[in-house]
């Protein structure tokens, strides 16, 4: 009988518990030995703003913050897809052409070696103020990891998936479309939950460099003015960004790769 | 016969000459790096040899591929894991580009190999005996010549294994297929072959080849007959003559 429970596993409202509630606990508690601390301590809200001061700010704030999140999202998304999009393209086009693929590895790393930090000026200087500089911050921040990861993906199908297919006469394109690209998605899958945090902290640093709107914007400018309460609801703000982005991603996935992967990506 | 690899020409089965007559299941047996997964691969022009002679029908190994003589079992099933049962036996008729053609096939297939009501089933929802049903079914789709299989029991537990030796007789009285199967297994060659070829240690060449005269069908209880000990005793002594000292 003990065997027979311990396989139901654990009933559906203790796994609502389990799943949704104490992770929300978990964040509830920080924020209220933060909010004690301050309050107990009196720190001074210049310094260090307890969560109360920053949910009012944010309440406060919340047009001029809305008018900069959007600007963050369109450079983010921009570059996401600008980013992604170019590493599966040259993804795709390593895995059948060994040759271009020691040809332009190389150049591929060097992307990766250069501090986004350090080109940002650089890029504000050949793109100007607007639009472009941020996505192509934030496109070459996730372009490398997804690289790597879509090539690995596109090579990792058995050898006897490639053998049955020879026995089929199946031809490249078929190979391609009907066994790599498939096998690649959870790999690839991996690499786009990584890049949805990088295109959002690759378009804030950007806008550090030169903006007139934007979280980066927002952010310089509540640091310079010391209005710590409207810098700590920016930095809030651009972490909920990242992280609806990630969640459509994951979802997203869940309605793509519907099967389990047999060795899951790490 | 020589074969090429990155590494330059290697010798897998020198002297390996063998003919199959239609409709006749004959069993490959050998220790492991013999070859014997190589001559399969060598008959389904997965494999081109550099030396020696394969026909398939009177043609060349390539232009039986082409027009599909072939269908290829795997030691792991080779399902893909994104498309269920009765999608993975489309698979082939897919990329030969009749597949619309080919479903009452499939599913009257599914059924052969004992998984009607698994049509809708995927990969991971199966067990490995079951996958290899489907393995089994996607290889007949295509109505071959000659079913290749490689060791499609091996990873299967003895018990699997045995039901699943028996169903394969099953399936190939219903289908009137030929057969070539690699094993090293000898009461499993035994029971389901009307010939056995021993290959020895590499470069393989043809120890030995024993026809199996045990009546069909067969079914289980032929295994503990005199004539089947005698048989795999026969064949036994040849493969632990070529055991190669470690």
């Amino acid at each position: 009988m003990a065997l027979a429970r311990a396989e139901a596993g654990p009933t559906p409202s203790r796994l609502f518990v389990r799943r949704y509630l104490l992770p929300a606990a978990g964040i509830l508690a920080l924020l209220l030995a933060w909010e004690i601390y301050i309050h107990v301590f009196r720190v001074p809200h210049y310094l260090v703003p307890a969560p109360s001061v920053i949910g009012w700010t944010l309440i406060e704030e919340w047009p001029t913050i809305r008018r900069n999140v959007g600007r963050t999202l369109v450079e983010a998304v921009g570059g996401f897809l600008l980013g992604n999009g170019f590493a599966v393209v040259l993804a795709i086009v390593f895995v059948h052409s060994p040759t271009v693929q020691r040809f332009l590895y190389p150049v591929a790393v060097a992307i990766r070696t250069v501090p986004i930090i350090a080109i940002a000026p650089i890029l504000v200087l050949l793109l100007g103020n607007g639009y472009a500089p941020k996505v192509v911050i934030a496109a070459l921040i996730s372009f490398f990891p997804t690289l790597v990861n879509m090539v690995r993906g596109l090579e990792a199908v058995e050898p006897s998936a490639l053998e049955l297919m020879r026995v089929l006469s199946a031809n490249r394109r078929q190979i391609f479309f009907k066994l790599r690209l498939p096998s690649s998605l959870p790999f690839l899958f991996s690499a786009l939950k990584i890049a949805t945090a990088s295109c959002v902290i690759g378009a804030i640093v950007a806008e550090w460099v030169g903006a007139d709107t934007g979280l980066g914007y927002l952010i310089i400018v509540a640091t310079f003015e010391f209005r710590t309460g409207l810098l700590y609801a920016t930095t809030a703000v651009g972490s909920f960004l990242a992280l609806s982005f990630f969640l459509a991603v994951v979802l997203l996935e869940k309605a793509i790769v519907r099967w389990k992967p047999e060795t899951p990506p790490t | 016969m020589t074969f090429s690899t990155p590494a330059g020409p290697v010798q897998a089965l020198a002297n390996a000459s063998l003919t199959i007559a239609p409709r006749e299941f004959v069993s490959l047996l050998g220790p492991s790096g013999c070859g014997k997964s190589t001559l399969l691969r060598l008959v389904a022009d997965i494999l081109v040899p550099t030396e020696g002679r394969i026909e398939v029908g009177g043609e060349p190994p390539g232009v039986a591929r082409r027009r599909r003589a072939f269908g290829f079992v795997f030691q792991d099933s080779t399902l893909l894991p994104w498309r269920n049962a009765l999608q993975n036996v489309l698979l082939p008729l897919e990329i030969g580009g009749d597949a619309r053609r080919g479903r009452p096939d499939a599913l009257a297939l599914l059924e052969l190999v004992g998984l009607r009501g698994f049509e809708e089933a995927y990969p991971w929802q199966l067990s490995g005996g079951m996958r290899q049903r489907v393995a089994i079914a996607r290889a007949l789709i295509t109505r071959p010549q000659v079913l290749l299989m490689d060791e499609p029991f091996g990873a299967l537990d003895e018990i699997t294994r045995e039901h699943m030796n028996q169903e394969l007789l099953r399936i190939w009285e219903a289908t009137g297929t030929t057969i070539l199967f690699v094993t090293h297994s000898s009461p499993e060659a035994v029971f389901l072959s009307d010939r056995v070829l021993v290959l020895g240690a590499r470069p393989g060449r043809v120890k030995l080849e024993l026809p199996i005269e045990l009546p069909r069908p067969r079914d289980p209880a032929v295994k503990e007959t005199v004539e089947f000990a005698r048989h795999t005793a026969a064949l036994r002594r040849v493969l632990a003559g070529e055991a190669r000292p470690e």
